[in-house]
């Protein structure tokens, strides 16, 4: 039996990941490959080995990525394109932002971030009359801008680490250093998120209620920006130069994203759970579908939070002698994180679905915005960096 | 469980209190903040020092006992279900299931057991296959590891409760409870901290903080301790070599770093190492961190020009950051307490611009309290170099009564060899009363005519108005608007002040005009503008004196800049298995949320030319997407055991 069975078994196999790659997801590797190899050439001496390590890992992780959610391949390489076509503008002089045309009003920072804010705020209403309207290609439209608003937000990030370079050798540094910086991140992570998601269930319905939160962080960065002067790229203090910040910043807010999602579904969810028959829920997916994506965002922000917390605990063990001080922006991590995992619980082992558990991802976007807002604007500490 | 949910959320809401209050200050600022009632209420609820208050570390305590139940309690069954295939499952339980299905296939049981079997492997199950008396049971499993996640990330809060505990300040805790420890409040040097205050080399864990200047070498940290401090005695002796601070334009520090060097008995020769922000040097389990820097005791050379014998050289003084002088004044006793010395003061040149651009260096300075016998102070801050300022060159110094005031600044001109010297002079000048009479007396001269009774009023004159001078050098314009209020009635006392004013600069001006004269200036065709504008700085200046306060101006002639380096010094033997903790944890959070275990079960049940199928499974998390994953496979198996009548392949 058991011979007819592997027999049967071949007869039964499917294509393996490797068998299922096209020739661009290889052209896709070698270009990650290729270009994290001539980075390394060309800028090992701003390097030390971990971030050097970094460096690779961030390749492996893009090709996984890429092989894994398809899009994410033209989305990087359009940022790439526009990057270097920024940098190559800029060649080794900062001033030229304001006299080439290109970059005064598309790629320099500055302006690739409005370009971002804007098309956000676009995107948000395009799904919502999407929405509304039952218009299919309205909603098409809002997908597209969001692409587009991400590309520009990401393609701004790149440039702003360039044109920190430019400053001066001593100034540069990846820009995830301040609110203002950050603030960049948290849109575009969450947009991202959303987007997978998009594709994934295949409805674009829920894209005016994420994109809500994401036009109002646009919102607060065009503020801060405006009537702070926090656009300004500032050098950084000695405790932040170190490779830790690579991984701690971006790793915080792949969490923060995943709970803004979360609690965004649930005010959807909140609103057709009103109203079963009411306009709204023949607009929006089932109950039951936006119950399953709010546990799936808060599960990936759950888990990438821990991540997150544990490497700030190491880099502060570095930096200030010490894994754990009870510093306000430590313990705030905890107070979120504990907040999630009571969540969790909740929902896996007591079995809690639907409205409380909605109700509580949304004070929890609160809690989590008291977190990396509110720490740095009211309370003082250790980790004071960017204070508004 | 709810026990452990209701831990998780009252751990949390309890941690708030600690960030809302500034933990561990000084008890006299709560003191003031909450009034005595109040700071006894919280005192003895511990909210000024939180979490390590005994009842939040009870808290820690129940959850992580209620883990280690919790984790007790799942792990055996946990294990066992990860192995076990259930292929003794009922049938009639699986057609309870919510997820099944059922059809006749044309395939004989055998064939059709085995080629579902088969497909289910090929999807990346475990098969088990059973058969009892007439029936199959295919039952097959995925993703069971997944399990293995809840273990992992729960265990890990056990470990990492525990580490922590390790590193934590219970042993200080329970020392003080049984009175062999006592947190110091007085501000003594190391040496002098009793033995109820000092912990030995013995304790496992602690985490304080030093201040080495150059060139000194300490073997002791101080632990903070709610308001006081405790010092912790180091098996080895830190010498700070050197310590380097870079900057930006902006004045921001960019890096700082210390060259030590760790004496220790143990070794052959005294270890040399550079530590720098995020680059500790660890010995011997003690981990040594750059964390801060500040004046060593910056050594001081110093002139003071008498502000009441102007006429005298200046007096030499020579001191350094962190010490005092006493000094017999003019008007009494005085102390001098040096506060701090800067290498540079970096300021945006236009108010209020922080764009990183324009920038300026106004040099050395440093800051010294003026304290009198009664013990009020005076804060003083002089920069070493002349300012420039409009184009003219003055010594600029600082003063306020109290820290939260700012700086009020006095302006000397400086001159031409860059010393205060030329306006002493003048000052000297002024204070010189028979050279004030004689001029006077010369501005006067030709006024009047000579007889006795003009002579009279004129020396009258000449008394007013010297003592006016002598009251505008010692009090400056205050002391004559003084004057006026108190002898000129309100409606002419604007324009006696200012007919004052004219005749103080008439008198000044002479003496001027005298004293260059003794520089050998010509003055027969006027005097140059550069002159003039001196004249009119002095004057301000000299206004201005009444309220310095100070008996003297002190200025700083010559500096021996010696760095402190702020060092951080940590033992903490829990870090490590906090960090395996924390690896614990991570992997256990992913292996939970990303591998689920689902299973399936095909029940064969032949009949004659055929066999009945029976197909459910039961996911374990995530129902919509086990549910798709079931229909597809499903699909999947009505193709490979087709039912009866369709076409076979
Ligand atoms: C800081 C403390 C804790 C954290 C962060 C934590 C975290 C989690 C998370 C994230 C889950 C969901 C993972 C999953 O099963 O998909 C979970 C599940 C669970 N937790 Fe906890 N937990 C903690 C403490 C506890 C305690 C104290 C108990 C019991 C008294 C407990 C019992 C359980 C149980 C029974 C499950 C379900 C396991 C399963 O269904 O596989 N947890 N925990």
């Amino acid at each position: 039996m058991s011979v007819s069975s592997d027999y049967l078994e071949h007869e039964f196999k499917q294509p393996s990941l490797w068998q299922r790659l096209g020739w661009f997801d290889w052209l896709w590797a070698l270009l990650a490959v290729a270009g994290s190899i001539y980075a390394h050439v060309h800028y090992a001496a701003f390097m030390d080995n971990y971030e050097i390590g970094i460096l690779y890992g961030t390749a492996l992780t893009l090709i996984w990525l890429g092989w894994s959610w398809k899009p994410v391949r033209q989305l990087s390489l359009v940022i790439c394109l526009l990057s270097l076509f920024a940098i190559g503008l800029y060649g080794e002089d900062l001033a030229r932002g304001d006299t080439s045309f290109f970059l005064k009003y598309l790629v320099s920072s500055q302006s690739a971030i409005m370009w971002m804010s804007a098309l956000y705020v676009m995107a948000t209403f395009a799904y919502f009359f999407g929405m509304f309207a039952r218009s299919e290609f309205s909603s098409r439209v809002g997908s597209a801008l969001t692409w587009s608003a991400t590309a520009m937000g990401l393609t701004g990030l790149m440039v702003r680490w360039r044109e920190s370079y430019l400053i001066s050798h001593d100034v540069g540094h990846i820009p995830v250093s301040n609110l203002y910086e950050v603030f960049i991140l948290f849109a575009v992570i969450t947009a991202l998120m959303y987007l997978y998601y998009e594709g994934r269930y295949r409805n674009r319905q829920l894209g005016g209620f994420v994109l809500t939160v994401i036009s109002a962080a646009v919102a607060f960065l065009l503020w801060y920006a405006f009537a702070r002067g926090a656009h300004e790229i500032q050098p950084l203090v000695p405790a932040l130069q170190s490779y830790w910040m690579k991984l701690h910043v971006p790793t915080n807010f792949i969490g923060y994203g995943g709970f803004a999602l979360a609690a965004m579904v649930a005010v959807a969810y909140l609103l057709v759970e009103r109203r079963p028959a009411g306009w709204l829920a023949g607009r929006l997916p089932s109950l039951e579908q936006m119950d399953d994506v709010m546990y799936k965002a808060i599960a990936l922000g759950f888990a990438f939070f821990t991540v997150a917390t544990v490497l700030g605990a190491m880099w502060a063990a570095e930096a200030w002698g010490g894994y754990w001080s009870w510093d306000p922006k430590e313990t705030w991590a905890l107070i979120v994180w504990l907040n999630y995992a009571a969540w969790l619980h909740l929902r896996l082992t007591k079995g809690w679905r639907g409205r409380p558990l909605a109700w509580w991802s949304v004070v929890g976007l609160f809690i989590t915005l008291f977190a990396f807002l509110g720490v740095n604007m009211f309370l003082s500490g250790l980790h004071s960096y960017g204070t508004l | 469980m709810n026990l452990a949910i209701t831990l998780l959320v009252v751990i949390a809401i309890a941690s708030v209190i600690g960030t809302v209050l500034q933990q561990n200050e000084p008890y006299t600022n709560y003191v003031r903040k909450f009034g005595p009632f109040w700071f006894e209420v919280f005192k003895s609820l511990g909210l000024f020092d939180i979490y390590g208050a005994t009842w939040f570390l009870i808290l820690l305590g129940f959850l992580l006992v209620s883990t280690s139940v919790c984790v007790w309690r799942n792990t055996p069954h946990i294990l066992r279900d990860m192995r076990h295939f259930r292929t003794d499952v009922q049938e009639k339980s699986l057609r309870s299931f919510h997820l099944k299905a059922e059809w006749e296939t044309g395939h004989n049981g055998d064939e059709a057991a085995a080629r579902s079997a088969a497909l289910l492997a090929a999807r990346g199950y475990r098969v088990r296959q059973a058969a009892q008396g007439e029936h199959r049971t295919v039952a097959a499993m995925k993703g069971a590891v997944g399990r293995l996640g809840y273990i992992l990330s729960h265990v890990s809060i056990v470990v990492i409760c525990l580490g922590g505990l390790i590193d934590g300040n219970l042993p200080l805790k329970l020392q003080e409870m049984r009175g062999e420890l006592r947190a110091e409040t007085r501000d003594l040097p190391a040496s002098e901290v009793p033995a109820e205050s000092t912990l030995g080399t013995d304790n496992l864990s602690f985490r304080g903080s030093i201040s080495i200047p150059e060139g000194a070498s300490s073997n002791v940290v101080f632990l903070q301790l709610r308001d006081g401090y405790l010092v912790q005695e180091l098996p080895f002796g830190i010498e700070l070599e050197q310590f380097r601070v870079e900057h930006y334009p902006t004045g921001m520090p960019k890096s700082f770093e210390s060259d030590l060097i760790i004496h220790d008995d143990e070794l052959p020769e005294p270890l040399r190492q550079t530590i720098r922000v995020n680059h500790p040097l660890i010995y011997k389990g003690y981990a040594i961190y750059q964390s801060s820097f500040g004046d060593g005791g910056s050594g001081l050379d110093m002139r003071a020009w008498s502000l009441d014998l102007p006429h005298q050289e200046p007096l030499a003084l020579k001191s350094n950051v962190n010490r005092f002088l006493r000094l017999t004044t003019t008007r009494g006793e005085r102390t001098l307490e040096f506060t701090d010395f800067k290498l540079y003061n970096i300021f945006p040149v236009e108010e209020g611009d922080t764009s990183g651009k324009k920038f300026r260096n106004y040099g050395p300075s440093f800051v010294f309290r003026l304290r009198n016998p009664a013990g009020e102070a005076m804060e003083y801050v002089n920069y070493m170099t002349p300012v420039e300022v409009e184009g003219r060159q003055f010594f600029m110094s600082g003063m306020r009564a109290t820290p939260s005031e700012e700086y009020r600044y006095l302006y000397i001109p400086a001159d031409a060899a860059g010393t205060p010297q030329r306006f002493m002079t003048l000052l000297a000048a002024a204070h010189d009363e028979t050279r004030v009479r004689r001029t006077v007396e010369q501005q006067l001269a030709g006024m009047m005519g000579g007889d006795a009774a003009s002579k009279e009023v004129r020396s009258t004159m000449i008394d007013s108005i010297s003592r006016l001078l002598a009251l505008f050098v010692e009090q400056g314009i205050d002391g004559i608007i003084k004057h006026a209020e108190a002898n000129v009635p309100a409606e002419q006392r604007q324009e006696a002040i200012n007919s004052y004013v004219n005749v103080l600069q008439g008198v000044l001006g002479a003496l001027y005009v005298d004293m260059l004269r003794d520089e050998g200036v010509d003055v027969a065709q006027g005097v140059s503008d550069a002159d003039s504008q001196f004249f009119d700085d002095a004057l301000n200046t000299l206004s201005m004196l009444g309220a310095y306060g100070s008996p003297f101006y002190l200025q700083l002639s010559a500096f021996e800049h010696i760095e402190a380096s702020g060092l951080q010094i940590a033992r903490s033997p829990g870090k490590d298995i906090v960090y395996l903790g924390c690896a614990m944890l991570m992997v256990g959070v992913f292996m939970m949320f990303y591998m689920h275990q689902r299973r399936v079960w095909v029940y064969v049940m032949p009949r004659d030319g055929g066999a009945d199928m029976l197909f459910a499974g039961s996911g374990l998390r995530n129902r919509m997407d086990f549910e798709r994953e079931f229909r597809a496979l499903q699909a999947e198996l009505e193709k490979a055991v087709p039912p009866a009548g369709a076409a076979t392949n």
